[in-house]
């Protein structure tokens, strides 16, 4: 049947068709089928990343095309690194990424050793946890907003009723103090399924021979939890700390939607920064090279992550 | 630490990948930390610098 397909498929190639490509080799054959993505790949990721490189070392300024484009060399690197407003923006940053981790592996890890359990309603719990993660960025970032709100909020009602304190008496919103908390909550309230569904993948991905040959050797639960669960589990947790810190290091629609940055500068993670920057006070020079710095943390922790999680594979 | 520093001399991949892994959370920890701005400045210049042995040592034998 399968002979017959191909005899037809050539008999109905055309003549001169089928001696040009007879003529190729297997080699130049692949490269054709491989040039179109080639193609693309250097028009939309490496032509603008070179480009962004060369207008880390001008004053090149978007909103003025035809004025000279001067080269400053290390300046528009100098000013970033040496502004303490960045750093500010870094360690806001660095506050939003490491606490929305944390609280994600360890709520999600729990939560998928639970659903691992099997119980009546397993799969819509399941359901019903992963829903938050299926919402737009922009929708979470309004609605919880309103759920923030110190006259008429969801949050702030809960807590004052668990601890006693007046409802409307703080913002979570509007406090310097507690803002950074709040796109923390929000994040991982967000995100946290993700984790779970990866640690559950990783949960069923262990056979139950181990368990039963541990049992067998009347290992406790927590002797196996930590010696057969947790190493066999790691690589799966640790791809997702990889996928979420990424995420998270780029951070913008739902902080924006949520806090706009603020109050002040401490909600202002380096991707809102960078927005402003560019897209506000058309600094492009400025912007690229502050591009640039991002660009090079992230793939420089990418790369000691994915040798990392190699080395944890292997064993 | 003997074996690190054998294999830095004898340019094997292992030791110099985990010299540029130290260089690079070394800038990553410069750039995020609260205390000094100082650190702050040059935490790019070692994270670049880090990346690059990272990919050029990524090539050398076992």
């Amino acid at each position: 049947m399968a002979e017959n397909v191909i005899d037809r498929a050539a008999r109905a190639t055309p003549p001169l068709v089928a001696q040009k490509v007879k003529g190729l080799s297997d080699r130049a054959i692949a490269w054709i089928f491989v040039a179109p993505t080639i193609a693309i790949l250097l028009a939309i990721n490496i032509f603008p990343l070179i480009w962004t490189v060369y207008l880390s070392f001008t004053n090149f300024r978007v909103n003025r095309p035809n004025s000279d484009i001067e080269w400053v060399g290390l300046r528009n690197y100098e000013r970033i690194l040496g502004d303490p407003d960045v750093w500010i923006t870094m360690q806001a940053t660095a506050h939003f990424l490491i606490w929305t981790i944390v609280c994600q592996v360890l709520i999600g890890f729990t939560l998928a050793y639970l659903i691992n359990k099997k119980f009546k309603g397993n799969d819509l719990w399941t359901t019903i946890i992963v829903f938050p993660m299926m919402l737009s960025p922009a929708v979470v970032g309004n609605f919880w907003t309103f759920l923030y709100q110190p006259q008429i909020g969801l949050f702030n009602y809960i807590v004052g009723f668990v601890t006693g304190a007046d409802p409307s008496s703080f913002s979570m919103i509007g406090e310097v103090s507690l803002a950074p908390w709040a796109i923390v909550i929000v994040d991982t309230w967000m995100w946290t399924p993700f984790v779970m569904l990866i640690c559950l993948a990783g949960l069923r991905s262990i056979p139950d021979s181990i368990y039963e040959a541990a049992e067998c050797d009347r290992a406790s639960k927590w002797r196996q939890f930590w010696t057969i669960t947790i190493p066999m589990i790691l690589p799966f947790l640790m791809l997702a700390v990889l996928f979420r810190g990424i995420e998270n290091f780029k951070m913008f629609d739902l902080v924006v939607q949520l806090t706009g940055g603020g109050p002040g500068n401490t909600t202002t993670l380096t991707s809102i920064d960078l927005k402003r920057e560019a897209f506000e006070k058309w600094r492009t020079g400025y912007s690229s090279a502050y591009a640039v710095i991002l660009f090079v943390t992230v793939f420089g922790l990418a790369s000691i992550y994915v040798k990392a999680l190699n080395k944890v594979k292997q064993r | 630490m003997t074996h690190f520093i054998n294999g830095l001399l004898r340019f094997r991949r292992g030791s110099w990948e985990l010299l540029a892994s130290i260089l690079i959370a070394l800038g990553v920890i410069m750039l995020m930390q609260p205390f000094v701005l100082s650190l702050f400045t040059y935490s790019f210049i070692v994270t670049l610098v880090g990346t690059v042995m990272f990919i050029i040592v990524s090539h050398f034998p076992e």
